[in-house]
């Protein structure tokens, strides 16, 4: 199968808290997966330790053949995935474009994406010389993920864009997810929204006390109330 | 740097509020001399600052590159007697120069040997930091005994840059006219790298959030030794000329600014190069008013404008935020 990222028994400790406890993950190549599973189960943990913002005590993870787990996280950066961290880590003393001009890689922006970032997130433009911290959430958020697209970047990861974001925001990155996703892009995507995760998610990944108990299609488990139910907790219907 | 009126208005009013309790041309020699202090006290600072903002490092060992920038200055300006007696203001901008210069690489490169050999091993900590910088200024300060001997080494004032003028009936010297200019030069090159660079999008990014810059690629920890050599070359920039302003050098002209200079980093909020340069300008003059009207309370004074200040803005001028 074609893996482009790959977690084999990813042990995390954060100080002497031992958090993730023999993590297995795989993304395919041109698919979403979704990372799911009740709060505190060690998704953005998960997320960090593939950064290398937390250091990954045993296990290995491997991104397109190369091994990651010892490598620094601008390295790790480097090597083509963009991070959206559940924080957004918005510059908020910068502009709108300066924030931007730092997650392009070169001086210049590539014209066709900054493109696309002001067709999906308009308001982008309109604030560009402003300060990102005077921004609303949402706009907060949309600016993370515009970060995150202003490259040709090949692995997106995405920690839970939608939380506590209004309804019309969360269809405007729904949409932007949608579009990237029909041109291959491959994300891992958190989130404990089930519109957003049936509308996106190809695959689907379920943790629980750090550890990954469940994967599948996305499809098999939005029809598998049961499964969501000893899973989540929740069914997909009462998220919705 | 966000328009906030109350912080920005302070340094017009602290001007005016001195002039009722002397004459215009005392007070205009007060002001051109404290401004002079200010800004040699910036440039010991604003490398500080950023060390401080972007790795969250403490280190008390800066003094010692203020007064190896200093020591470095006695050994140029007397290698060239013929040009510090001349008149000529190119000769006397010459010495200068050759002094800065000097100064600029060897407290460079001994920035770097510090903070690759120290600074390194103790990035997170700040009680490791405290404790191995003490030591660290200890050591260094031995260093320089050893090379240019205890005592106390003279050094002259380039002829040209001797003297006053008069304005408007103020006696100015001139070398702190010359001290003021280059502390803006040194302010506005600071600020224009920061606003209209790359890289210092990335100083200023890293500031408020150095995991987030990480992880956009950039390789912060490269760039934190750079803007570590930069604050220590900064701190000879502003040892030289300390060192000829007050025309005697010892180990100690250095270790002795630092209350000041930390007086500066908490009043202008750590890790805004913006609010050390208005701290400084404030603690100047504050030296030198306080100086005129009650010399026994000049460092004191200083105190207790940074502690009217943190009651009012309990993070410092202009505070920067962390997420
Ligand atoms: N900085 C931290 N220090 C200590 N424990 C943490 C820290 N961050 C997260 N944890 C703990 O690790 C577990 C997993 O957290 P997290 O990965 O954030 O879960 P999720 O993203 O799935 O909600 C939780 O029990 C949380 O309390
Ligand atoms: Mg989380």
């Amino acid at each position: 199968m074609d893996e482009l990222l790959k977690l084999s028994g990813v042990v995390t400790h954060i100080g002497s808290y031992h958090i993730l406890h023999g993590v297995d993950l795989s993304v395919r190549r041109g698919r979403v997966t979704m990372l799911l599973g009740r709060n505190g189960a060690g998704k953005t943990t998960t997320l960090r330790s593939i950064m290398g913002l937390w250091k990954p005590r045993a296990g290995s993870i491997v991104f397109d053949g190369t091994p990651i787990g010892t490598l620094d996280t601008p390295d790790i950066a480097r090597l083509g995935i963009a991070y959206v961290p559940e924080t957004m880590g918005i510059f908020s003393q910068l502009t709108v474009g300066e924030n931007m001009k730092l997650a392009a890689t070169t001086a210049r922006f590539n014209a066709a994406r900054l493109d696309d970032v002001f067709r999906f997130f308009p308001i982008l433009k309109t604030k560009w010389n402003d300060r990102a911290g005077l921004m609303s959430g949402g706009q907060k958020q949309m600016l993370a993920v515009a970060r995150a697209i202003v490259e040709n970047r090949r692995l997106m990861i995405i920690d839970e864009p939608t939380k506590g974001l209004a309804p019309a925001v969360i269809d405007q990155l729904i949409a932007c997810l949608l579009e990237l996703k029909a041109r291959d892009t491959t994300i891992l995507l958190v989130e404990q929204n089930f519109h957003m995760a049936q509308s996106v998610g190809d695959d689907v990944a379920v943790m629980d006390n750090g550890r990954v108990v469940h994967t599948g299609t996305m499809a098999a488990l939005a029809r598998d109330t049961e499964l969501q139910t000893r899973l989540l907790g929740l069914s997909l219907a009462a998220h919705q | 740097m966000k328009r906030d009126w109350p912080a920005q208005l302070l340094l017009p009013v602290f001007l005016l509020a001195a002039l009722p309790f002397m004459s215009f041309s005392t007070w205009l020699t007060l002001t051109v001399a404290g401004a002079a202090m200010g800004m040699m006290l910036f440039l010991m600072a604003s490398g500080l600052t950023l060390v401080f903002g972007l790795m969250d490092v403490i280190t008390f060992a800066h003094g010692a590159f203020i007064s190896l920038g200093a020591y470095v200055a006695t050994d140029v300006v007397a290698a060239m007697p013929e040009m510090v007696a001349s008149h000529s203001w190119a000769a006397a901008l010459a010495v200068l120069a050759a002094a800065l210069t000097a100064a600029i690489l060897i407290t460079g490169v001994s920035g770097w040997i510090f903070e690759v050999v120290i600074i390194r091993r103790v990035y997170g900590s700040h009680l490791r930091q405290i404790l191995i910088t003490v030591g660290g200024l200890i050591v260094a300060q031995e260093l320089l005994v050893a090379v240019w001997g205890a005592n106390p080494i003279p050094i002259a004032k380039p002829a040209a840059l001797q003297g006053s003028v008069v304005i408007a009936g103020a006696s100015i010297e001139i070398f702190r006219l010359v001290a003021v200019a280059l502390g803006l030069a040194v302010y506005v090159c600071l600020q224009l790298v920061l606003s209209r660079t790359r890289l210092g999008l990335m100083v200023r990014a890293g500031v408020e959030n150095i995991e987030m810059v990480e992880a956009l690629g950039f390789r912060v920890k490269r760039l934190f030794v750079a803007v570590f050599i930069v604050g220590c070359a900064l701190a000879g920039v502003g040892g030289v000329m300390w060192g000829i302003y007050q025309g005697l050098v010892t180990p100690a002209i250095g270790p002795e600014m630092m209350i000041l200079v930390f007086i500066i980093l908490i009043m202008g909020g750590m890790g805004s190069v913006g609010g050390a340069f208005v701290a400084a300008i404030l603690v100047g003059l504050m030296t030198n008013y306080s100086g005129f009207l009650a010399p026994k309370l000049a460092l004191g004074s200083n105190i207790v404008l940074m502690v009217v200040i943190l009651l009012w803005r309990p993070r410092g001028l202009f505070p920067l935020v962390k997420s």
